[in-house]
């Protein structure tokens, strides 16, 4: 059989016309199919940094919550019940808001403030520099070195700046896994600090982490905050909801599904379409093969195999060009949101497959229905 | 005197049915010898063509059978017919259907490919039988960049490489200048016919007439008659 593939292969690769249009055609789809996957991929992940960042086991929000920038304060007798419940090893408060920081040119920088429980500090992010108990000194406050980290104007230990006409110090300069959706720097505090600083309403806590005794009381606790009119959601089901949000509810996840069946239509037109004339072109060829004796299966084997090398090549090509996009974009733009996920790889796979499946359908169809009489008859 | 290279017995072949019934081939019978070359001839329609498609094991017929060194073809099962076609049967066609993607020894080799031959020994071999028709300095050019003539002489090379004992060639000579077309039948006659093969070759073409061994008539699908010549040349 080894010898009937190399034969349908050069058959292929040395009409380089055609094979080229079908690489073409199956690179660019794939191109497009993961640069839209890997966009969504991206705004998805970031829109769930602050979970990742925060790190808490489960988080307990007002359940119109959709996502961790726009929580709805909760009043303080739902972190009293939460450390109350049978199964909660500790619960604290995290405050999450939106502040003002006066540059030194007298512009003005928006920053996420997280404010972290003035005791335990639960949350709490790695420190490249400095030390975590500063951030009880006054006004102090931790930098996130990340992807907005210059919009602050690359501030070091001891920098000081105006946030919201209050004085701020920074006393050290952290990492996280990952950077925010929206393009703003990161400052941590503590709780007090924070609310004192941020004009809050009557309640200001955002959420409330709670740090199980074990993963088995997770559905008790749940439950149990569920009775109290809240949701308590483990990490992965928030990253869920923020997901389901993005995707059902802002037009985003349509939008990309659309860019993503357009990308496939047309990679399955380009694809069919210049392989069925391939066939056409040598149709009489496959019956006179049949003629000599070729049996279907045969031929079958030979049109799959060409079929199934071309979207090989082009899937190959077409990640791999999306990728380097990606690389390129990234050393310009650090806050560019894609990522290539192996769920994103995996679906454009499927669909190539799917392309690779028509195309060789078009064909195998053509080249059963030819009889080798056919080709004596003329 | 020479076997029985194959034997047709009350071959027909119609289409449609009822009233509509028309016949391409009307009850024909008759015995093709090893090493003899034998011309089918008549006018457009007389039934050539489906006749040397239904010997060769490509279009069933409706009635009678077809026996090809004692095997009946048209009992065989789809794969072991084409086995016996790869195996036993070679074909030239009238566009000698050559693969333009291919070498010209690619083209040759492609029998001994489905035959499972490994991919050197099947150029190897290949080259072999373009010697023999004289164009093994052409074994890596497309058959593009080969006059009709060569072309004729890589269709005929891809028929025999694998030792057929029936050759079966569809108007040989239609895509060819007179001079071309009388030196490839000539070319058949001296280096390809051997004791063992039976070369059937269907055409109209009355300048190479004078090259058969036996020559079979044919009008409106009925066979009328079979003149056993002496080649002489």
């Amino acid at each position: 059989m080894l010898g009937i593939f190399k034969i349908a292969l050069k058959l292929l690769t040395n009409d380089k016309g055609k094979f080229s249009a079908l690489l073409m055609g199956i690179t660019f789809a794939v191109f497009l199919m993961v640069m839209m996957m890997a966009m969504f991929s991206g705004i998805l992940s970031r829109a769930s940094s602050s979970i990742d960042n925060v790190g808490a086991q489960v988080w307990i929000l007002d359940p119109a919550v959709n996502n961790v920038s726009s929580s709805i304060p909760m009043p303080d007798y739902v972190l009293d019940f939460a450390k109350s419940i049978k199964g909660v090893k500790h619960a604290e408060p995290i405050y999450f808001g939106g502040a003002l920081v006066k540059l030194r040119d007298g512009t003005y920088q928006g920053v996420t403030v997280v404010g972290l429980d003035d005791v335990t500090l639960y949350g709490r992010p790695n420190l490249i520099d400095g030390r975590i108990e500063d951030i009880f000194a006054e006004n102090g406050f931790i930098a996130v070195k990340d992807a907005e980290f210059d919009k602050l104007e690359n501030p070091t230990i001891g920098s000081e700046f105006e946030i919201n006409d209050h004085r701020g110090k920074i006393v050290g300069i952290a990492k996280v896994s990952q950077s925010g959706l929206f393009g703003v720097p990161t400052l941590y505090t503590t709780y007090n600090r924070a609310i004192t600083y941020i004009p809050s309403s009557r309640f200001t806590m955002s959420f409330v982490l709670v740090e199980p005794k074990s993963p088995q009381d997770i559905p008790y606790i749940q439950d149990q905050i569920k009775h109290l009119g809240y949701q308590a959601l483990t990490r992965d089901q928030f990253i869920d909801k923020i997901s389901s949000f993005y995707k059902y509810h802002t037009g985003l996840g349509i939008n990309v599904l659309i860019m993503t069946i357009i990308s496939f239509i047309v990679g399955l037109s380009i694809s069919g379409q210049t392989f069925y004339t391939f066939i056409l072109e040598n149709l009489e060829k496959f019956g006179a093969l049949k003629a000599i004796g070729a049996k279907g299966r045969e031929l079958v084997a030979m049109i799959l195999i060409q079929t199934t090398f071309t979207c090989l090549i082009g899937y190959g090509l077409g990640v791999g060009l999306a990728t380097s996009m990606m690389i390129l974009a990234k050393l310009r733009m650090p806050d560019y949101a894609a990522q290539v996920t192996y769920t994103n790889l995996s679906l454009a796979f499927v669909l190539v497959v799917i392309i690779a499946a028509f195309s060789s359908y078009v064909g195998v169809r053509k080249v059963l229905q030819i009889q080798p009489f056919d080709i004596f008859r003329g | 005197m020479n076997k029985i290279a194959l034997r047709a017995n009350s071959l027909s072949k119609w289409f449609g049915d009822g009233e509509a019934r028309t016949f391409a081939v009307k009850s024909v019978s008759f015995e093709a010898m090893a090493g003899e070359m034998l011309y089918i001839v008549g006018p457009s329609g007389s039934g050539k063509t489906t006749l040397l498609s239904m010997i060769s094991g490509i279009l069933e017929p409706n009635a009678g059978e077809v026996l090809v060194q004692g095997s009946d073809l048209w009992k065989m099962s789809s794969n072991d017919l084409a086995d016996f076609r790869l195996h036993k049967i070679g074909f030239v066609f009238q566009d000698f259907h050559l693969f333009p993607r291919l070498t010209t020894v690619e083209n040759v080799a492609i029998p001994l490919i489905l035959q499972r031959m490994d991919w050197n020994g099947a150029m190897k071999e290949a080259k072999k039988y373009l010697e023999i028709v004289g164009l093994a300095n052409k074994s890596e050019l497309p058959p593009v960049k080969l006059s009709g003539g060569e072309q004729q002489r890589v269709a005929i090379a891809r028929a025999i490489v694998s030792q057929p004992d029936l050759l079966v060639l569809d108007e040989p000579t239609a895509s060819l200048d007179g001079d071309t077309g009388r030196k490839i039948v000539e070319f058949i006659k001296k280096n390809v016919l051997n004791e063992n093969r039976c070369i059937i070759i269907v055409t109209h073409d009355n300048r190479i007439f004078e090259y058969a061994d036996a020559i079979m008539k044919m009008e409106d699908g009925k066979l009328l008659g079979i003149e056993r010549v002496k080649y002489e040349k």
